[in-house]
């Protein structure tokens, strides 16, 4: 363990530990036990569907932690929940989206400063680019952070947003989590020469390949590129190399592909497991501290747990809310036909 | 062209009555339109390939980069989907992007960010972040141009919930509906006939624009509606010049916003003439032609005197050099469907 530094990120509450190290661990926990309980909502059809982000809460948790939620914004794909955590999005509206409440949730993805839950497969990334050019045009000095995958990585989207963000010194951060699988197809078979970040050189940008299971390697290797991005030295590629624990979604069938023994030997490096041990025999927490943490984790997964599972169906007439500013007369006819024939 | 298109907005010259209108073609038009929104808002942004220095292939960024700078106006890398991805991500963070594509065939690598993105974005943030992005797509044939370089793309965005499409037939409809894409919050993909860049006359900056998704009828008749956008309204023009000659008054009308589509003008006009016959580029099959075909059936049945004809592109991929006169609707081609039209008997 190195020493606790300030973190940048959301204030924590009154009774928490302020550390870094302790930061990390709770919002790792609370990631976990929150995901536990979307799989379990699943189980019981709360959830038609969800994708857990199981081995891979360090890699979001240190790299969102690195952000300043003042400035930044984070573009996700569909399994940034611990990021999301870590910015302090309304975790209720995240899981809306797992709930099929609303496409891309139902929190504030403005306000959040974190995009949209978004299905596209490297469909953000082009988004984080613009942003962070129209954040250079405008001199405020934020930073943009895409998050992908190995998968996402072989997206044409991915290659056009690197070379474009590139030729404009854009400052933004490519934040792939290199999980090893993209739903069934391993790593050898995805990325050609098998590093992500090797491919930084051919953009002409910095590129490394951090443990992405350890919190801290993330942290540091974000904040440096974050600093980088933000001294107007523009953008890099962070990749973070981890471990996809469970199958791509609760659809999936990893038996059909993948052995077992490698599942157990990940086990091992569980992210979670590594900071807590590292954590006692640095000295900075004790079983009250572990048991303090597992109750305020706990308790704040079921909060959400309970809250999504509660939360309201959307009304049947907001399907045609917000389709346009300025709607059309012909989508006022179609809503005006539903309204008479469907109800 | 670039002295023009340095100057500033041509309202300002033409106070009083002693300036005639200037006459200007269409690539100029949307010069001057595009210039009047970089001034007017400075979070107007344009942008794409070759748009800077060069001034677009067609010329109409012309000097643009000079006077409003490289910050405003800016070439891209060759990157259609990251054009426009870029162009959701600027509008996530407050700018009002107006990105080229340099070409109708090569907006197909982007259409994942057109639909899944652009379209969208209003929608999935529950109109937290809304996409006040115009789209330029120089578009439809007529120029002899390599392959790729011809197409009619219409019906597909016009099938995208989310997006508005509209098509210019002049000069002066180019600036107006331009401008109003521009300053519209929702995503426009505006179509540019590039067989009309040329095409010169005055461009009345100083009227006013009609609604957005209202059609207009550029000459009005009463024996049959040719309803059209684009090139094809001066085609249906020539068709009904040349019929009025033999005593067939044919109106013309212009549909220019493909979505929404103005169902009470394009009705109102076939109640009346009780004849329909819709001209587009496109090739026939799942064409707008159908769409409009249908609306008319929908809003005129009880009016119409022979059913709704259709004169189009064939479903053949869009032919090379000579064969383009063979593939677009031709004077000859509309007046047969005319013909038709009115010699119809019900059985």
């Amino acid at each position: 363990m190195s020493q606790p530094r300030s973190v940048p990120g959301a204030p924590p509450a009154p009774d928490a530990p302020t550390l870094p190290a302790h930061r990390f661990y709770e919002l790792m926990r609370t990631a976990r036990l929150l995901d536990d309980e979307a799989v379990a909502l699943q189980r019981q059809g709360v959830f038609p569907a969800y994708v857990s982000l199981r081995g891979q809460e360090a890699a979001q948790v240190g790299s969102a932690a690195a952000l300043d939620r003042e400035r930044d914004f984070a573009f996700p794909t569909y399994r940034e929940m611990a990021a999301a955590l870590t910015l302090g999005v309304d975790m209720v509206g995240y899981m809306a989206s797992h709930r099929a409440l609303w496409h891309g949730g139902t929190y504030d993805p403005i306000a959040s400063r974190f995009g949209s839950v978004n299905a596209v497969v490297g469909g953000p990334v082009p988004h984080a680019v613009g942003w962070a050019i129209g954040e250079r045009l405008r001199g405020s000095g934020g930073c943009a952070l895409a998050y992908f995958g190995d998968g996402a990585s072989s997206e044409g989207d991915v290659h056009e947003s690197m070379n474009f963000a590139g030729v404009f010194g854009a400052p933004v951060v490519f934040l792939c989590q290199n999980n090893q699988w993209a739903l069934s197809v391993p790593l050898d078979r995805q990325v050609a020469g098998g590093s992500v970040a090797a491919r930084a050189a051919g953009y002409g940008m910095p590129g490394v390949r951090v443990d992405g299971n350890d919190v801290e390697a993330v942290y540091e290797a974000t904040a440096e590129a974050l600093q980088r991005a933000r001294g107007g030295g523009g953008p890099s590629i962070v990749e973070a190399f981890t471990y996809r624990a469970a199958p791509h979604s609760t659809s999936d069938d990893t038996g059909r592909y993948r052995d077992p023994a490698e599942e157990r030997q990940w086990r091992d490096q569980d992210p979670i497991d590594r900071l807590g041990a590292a954590m006692r025999t640095a000295g900075l927490a004790d079983d009250a501290f572990f048991a303090s943490v597992e109750d305020r984790a706990r308790a704040e997964a079921e909060r959400i747990r309970d809250a999504v599972s509660a939360a309201p169906e959307p009304a049947p007439s907001d399907m045609f809310e917000h389709v346009y500013r300025e709607p059309t007369e012909e989508l006022a006819r179609q809503r005006r036909a539903w309204e008479q024939e469907a109800l | 062209m670039t002295e023009l298109a340095l100057r500033p907005d041509p309202e300002e010259r033409r106070e009083g009555p002693a300036a005639p209108p200037t006459p200007v073609s269409m690539q100029q038009a949307i010069n001057l339109a595009l210039a009047r929104a970089l001034e007017e808002d400075d979070t107007t942004l344009v942008f794409g390939e070759d748009v800077g220095p060069l001034g677009g292939v067609f010329r109409v960024t012309d000097g643009l980069q000079r006077r409003f700078g490289d910050h405003r106006v800016f070439d891209t890398p060759l990157a259609e989907s990251a054009i426009v991805g870029v162009a959701v991500g600027l509008a996530m963070n407050g700018w009002r992007p107006v990105p080229e594509l340099q070409f109708d065939g090569f907006a197909y690598p982007a259409v994942d960010q057109i639909v899944n993105q652009m379209a969208r974005m209003h929608y999935r943030t529950r109109g937290a972040a809304p996409m006040p992005i115009t789209l330029r797509l120089p578009s439809f044939g007529g120029i002899q141009a390599p392959e790729h370089h011809g197409e009619s793309l219409e019906a597909l965005f016009a099938h995208v919930p989310g997006l508005k499409v509209v098509v210019p037939a002049d000069p002066g409809e180019a600036y107006r509906l331009l401008l109003q894409s521009v300053r519209a919050d929702d995503p426009v993909v505006f179509m540019e006939p590039k067989a009309r860049y040329w095409d010169r006359a005055p461009i009345g900056a100083t009227e006013p624009a009609d609604p957005i998704g209202t059609a207009r009828v550029v000459r009005p008749g009463r024996h049959a509606t040719l309803i059209a956008w684009g090139s094809m309204v001066h085609r249906c023009l020539q068709v009904a010049e040349l019929a009025a000659e033999d005593g067939v008054h044919l109106e013309v009308l212009d549909l220019r916003w493909l979505k929404p589509i103005d169902t009470a003008t394009l009705a109102e006009s076939v109640r009346r003439t009780r004849r329909a016959v819709v001209v587009h580029e496109a090739p026939l099959t799942a064409g707008l032609g159908g769409e409009v075909a249908a609306l008319v059936g929908e809003h005129a049945f009880s009016s119409l005197a022979a059913p709704v004809e259709r004169v189009a592109g064939y479903d053949v991929p869009y032919p090379a050099g000579p064969l383009e006169r063979q593939y677009l609707p031709s004077v000859d081609r509309i007046l047969f469907a005319v013909q038709r039209t009115l010699e119809f008997q019900r059985a």
